[in-house]
């Protein structure tokens, strides 16, 4: 009888025990990140496991419920390199600039700026009265400190070389010597930059989220740890983090000390860390989300003509590399032919049910030409390179391609390999490849590959052709254009061409606007002429979106602006 | 029984060791790494992060290293989630794991011992039919199946549950429905057939003979000896189920360690590849010392050595 008890009392010890032990302490990183954070948008913390507490915990307070992404892997600006974290950073960060609703450079930390005559020095003059979230003042000191960090070895900030590659000393800067970097500020509201060459898109990197200022002393306490946790990550934009349960949700609360705090409507934004589409889905349909980003792909069909669906173009182009270091890739007439057999309005409107747009060029719309027009109306004479409308046609000059370079019908063509990873449309593109290049009188395989390892595969050109893509940091064309440069470590397809990379040598050094313009687009008219790469669709960013929410906008970047949100009831 | 837990302890180690060396040069063998993405960083970037973290080294002196430090306890940061220890993580994500898949082990065991028995007494019977077409659905329909019916009904349709997080008890009920139901299914045949085979026996016979109350049979000599395949099946499966399910964790968005383990390995984040299996390797093998103390409990003629 007793030798009973203790086996019943041991076996609901283990059950038990182990339930309990988790009741402790759920939520460990939630603590208000301000002491004035006494909004009414100020969520509740503590344990809430069991208790009745509604699901966005602010009462009374505007609180918008979004998905738009899983569990960041970072929200350092510094370290981010993902559109998700980039999402989180835009709302609680705030760089020199900012972009506005039309895409146009704006005032944010900054309130003016002058670039010098020989474009090397920017100067920005910051508002008066900035201040952390905390509470504390931020001088343009905090930005010298912050964009040193970006340059820090011990950092290793992925999109260093990207943002202030042009800065002078920025060679020594990487290395481990932050002070030359080409940064100063010469009194608190002063903040300077000498650039080692004239950069005309400069502006845009004094908006990009990589230098946001980040406040040195909590950096300093906490190290990596300082934006893991939400009373240790001190912003100064629109919203601070208020509690963060890692995977389940971010809570973004308004934050009293940011400059323009009296044009933030909402008390605060929940970003729900949804991964999977279907839960994002269902979670909209019960009303608990009112925006979602992930959207089954299967439910498109049903929504197309749906008001609360949106489509929106980004800055970007799925593109096929095709690795000219093998044969038969190494002739332009093979690249082109396999281009233009290509139905591009098939695979983005049908296959792709219309979330991605049919490219004729590698750059699609979005990007912006020198003066301010759209890079693609100026592109190679205001025709597109190709025809998509006309499939047919383009298939016969396919045929005609193959045949001069000496496959008539294919015949003699190796069977060639496609490798790509298993994600969105990527195997139904694949398959379709198979078709339209079997009418060529090729033999395709087809070789899925597991994302991780597909990277590496396709950096180091262990491929034949694959699947690839590209979507902008900034809207300058030379951000793609240079992919294909040849000694860039994106350039999958290894595309080497002199004229290519003089082009391009060009639009980096020059100052005059019309000459960098005629550059970048001799650049492109090289490209589609080499076929370099095989340009597919364009990317459009596609989601849900309650009528309920009134002000918010979305960029060509891939960003949603929620802080001048509201909910209209 | 001292002797044996020490003897089980020095052999757990030895296990422990043997897993952690295998999956250390196992996941470094496959192609890929934690700092790739479709954009390539720099390659002074990609150097400074590969120092920044002891990736430069040979991996033989990276082995040794992290046997070093794992073995005082520091099992490293995440490569992937910067900021954020692989301890950080395991101590921030179990306990909720813990919390929906004990409580799910909880409902397997109350609900699969009993109906295990009802089905076997009633032999034949209609219940026992019901009980078996019930356990033989609870095996073949996958979890994701039933999380997804679930919630369509009583998450959209009905609007009567919430569809996601863990904020109140309501939360629990759909995960931990999902994630009971295979347990439970399986707890109940298992029982059955070790029911049935325990009723047949001689003693069982005599203790009827005696005269003894039937409920005294089913509880002191029947359900005793039946019950051992039940401990040995729920050791292993408490402390899987406890570590978190990948799939009903992403379908009701529970910030659980489930989703650590795949995630983990598809981003090669290796410090955490190895952080979580040494975790999941220690979990089953506690469970399984515990198993067999269990066993010499309720079955006293079993001998430990």
């Amino acid at each position: 009888m007793k030798k009973r008890v203790i086996a019943l009392m041991m076996a609901a010890a283990m059950v038990v025990g182990l339930t309990a032990c988790g009741g402790s302490d759920n939520n460990t990183t939630t603590t208000p990140a301000t002491e004035s954070g006494d909004t009414a948008g100020d969520a509740a913390t503590g344990d809430s496991a069991g208790t009745e507490a509604p699901a966005a915990t602010t009462e009374g307070g505007k609180v918008l419920s979004v998905q738009i992404g899983p569990n960041p892997e970072t929200i350092d600006p510094a370290l981010n390199s993902a559109v998700d974290g980039g999402n989180m950073i835009l709302h609680t960060f705030e760089c020199l600039l900012t972009v506005d609703q039309e895409g146009k450079l704006a005032p944010g930390q900054a309130e003016s700026w002058e670039i010098s005559e020989d474009g090397l020095t920017w100067t920005f003059h910051l508002r008066d009265g900035l201040k952390w979230s905390d509470g504390s003042a931020l001088t343009a000191n905090d930005f010298v400190y912050s964009w040193q960090r970006v340059c820090d070895p011990m950092v290793a900030a992925p999109y260093a070389e990207t943002v202030l590659g042009m800065v002078e000393g920025y060679a020594d800067a990487i290395g481990g010597n932050l002070e030359a970097l080409g940064v100063e500020a010469p009194d608190d509201s002063t903040f300077v930059v000498h650039l080692s060459s004239p950069c005309s898109y400069f502006g845009s990197m004094a908006a990009f989220a990589t230098l946001s200022p980040v406040q040195k002393a909590t950096v300093d306490a906490n190290g990596d740890g300082w934006a893991v946790a939400a009373d240790t990550y001190i912003c100064n934009g629109p919203f601070y983090i208020s509690e963060w349960v890692p995977s389940s949700y971010i809570m973004c609360t308004k934050n009293p000390n940011y400059w323009n705090a009296d044009a933030i409507k909402l008390d605060a934004i929940k970003f729900n860390l949804i991964e999977d589409p279907n839960a994002s889905y269902s979670a909209y349909q019960a009303g608990e989300v009112l925006f979602i980003k992930d959207v089954p792909t299967e439910e498109i069909p049903s929504l197309t003509g749906n008001p609360e669906f949106y489509v929106d173009p980004i800055i970007g182009t799925y593109y096929l590399s095709l690795n000219t270091q093998k044969e038969p890739f190494t002739d332009a007439k093979v690249r082109k032919a396999l281009s233009l057999a290509i139905d591009r309005e098939y695979v983005a409107n049908t296959l792709m049910q219309g979330t991605y747009s049919p490219a004729s060029n590698f750059m699609g719309p979005g990007w912006i030409d020198t003066d301010g027009s759209q890079f693609m109306d100026n592109a190679n004479g205001g025709k597109p390179y190709i025809d998509t409308a006309n499939h047919e046609a383009n298939v016969e000059e396919a045929k005609k391609l193959l045949e001069e370079a000496g496959y008539p019908n294919g015949e003699g063509f190796p069977t060639i390999t496609y490798s790509t990873n298993d994600a969105g449309y990527h195997k139904v593109v694949a398959e379709y490849l198979q078709q339209a290049w079997a009418e060529l009188g090729i033999n395709l395989q087809v070789d899925i590959v597991e994302w991780a390892s597909f990277t590496p595969m396709r950096r180091n050109g262990d491929y034949e052709a694959s699947r690839n893509g590209w979507v902008g940091d900034y809207s300058d064309p030379s951000n793609m254009l240079d992919l294909l440069y040849s000694s860039n470590g994106n350039n999958d397809g290894k595309f080497n061409n002199a004229e290519y990379d003089a082009a391009m040598d060009i639009s980096r050094t020059t100052l005059d606007a019309a000459e960098r313009s005629e550059a970048l687009h001799k650049a492109e008219d090289i490209l589609m002429a080499e076929g370099g790469c095989v340009p597919v669709a364009y990317y459009n960013d596609f989601w849900l979106q309650s009528d309920k929410i009134t002000g918010m906008w979305h960029s060509a970047y891939g960003y949603w602006y929620f802080m001048y949100a509201d909910i209209a009831e | 029984m001292a002797k044996y837990i020490v003897k089980r302890i020095i052999l757990a180690i030895v296990t422990i060791w043997a897993v952690a060396t295998l999956t250390f040069f196992l996941m470094n063998l496959v192609p890929g790494g934690p700092f790739l993405s479709e954009k390539a960083i720099s390659p002074q970037a990609q150097a400074a992060l590969e120092a920044k973290y002891g990736l430069d080294k040979p991996m033989f002196q990276r082995y040794l290293n992290y046997v070093t430090s794992a073995a005082h306890g520091d099992f490293g940061d995440s490569l992937k989630q910067r900021g954020r220890t692989v301890m950080s993580i395991i101590t921030m994500k179990f306990p909720v794991s813990a919390r929906v898949g004990g409580l799910s082990v909880l409902v397997s065991l109350t609900l699969g011992i009993p109906l295990g028995c009802i089905a076997a007494l009633k032999r034949g019977k209609v219940t026992d039919s019901v009980i078996s077409v019930v356990a033989t659905c609870g095996i073949a329909v996958p979890s994701f199946v039933i999380c997804t019916v679930m919630m369509y009904f009583f998450g959209v349709k009905l609007g009567v549950l919430p569809t996601m997080g863990l904020e109140t008890a309501k939360h629990y009920i759909m995960p931990v429905t999902a994630l009971s139901f295979y347990p439970t299914a399986y707890i109940m045949r298992l029982m059955r057939s070790s029911m049935l085979d325990v009723l047949g026996q001689d003693y069982m016979r005599t203790a009827r003979a005696k005269g003894l109350a039937g409920g005294k049979i089913l509880f002191k000599h029947a359900l005793r000896n039946a019950i051992l395949p039940v401990v040995t099946y729920v050791g292993p499966m408490l402390a899987y189920t406890i570590t978190g399910s990948f799939v009903v964790e992403k379908i009701f968005v529970i910030p659980g360690l489930g989703g650590e383990f795949i995630k983990a390995i598809n981003g090669r984040d290796y410090t955490l590849i190895m952080g979580t299996t040494i975790f999941l390797a220690t979990l089953v093998i506690v469970m399984n010392v515990i198993v067999d103390i269990i066993y010499k409990i309720v079955d006293p003629r079993i001998k430990l050595k």
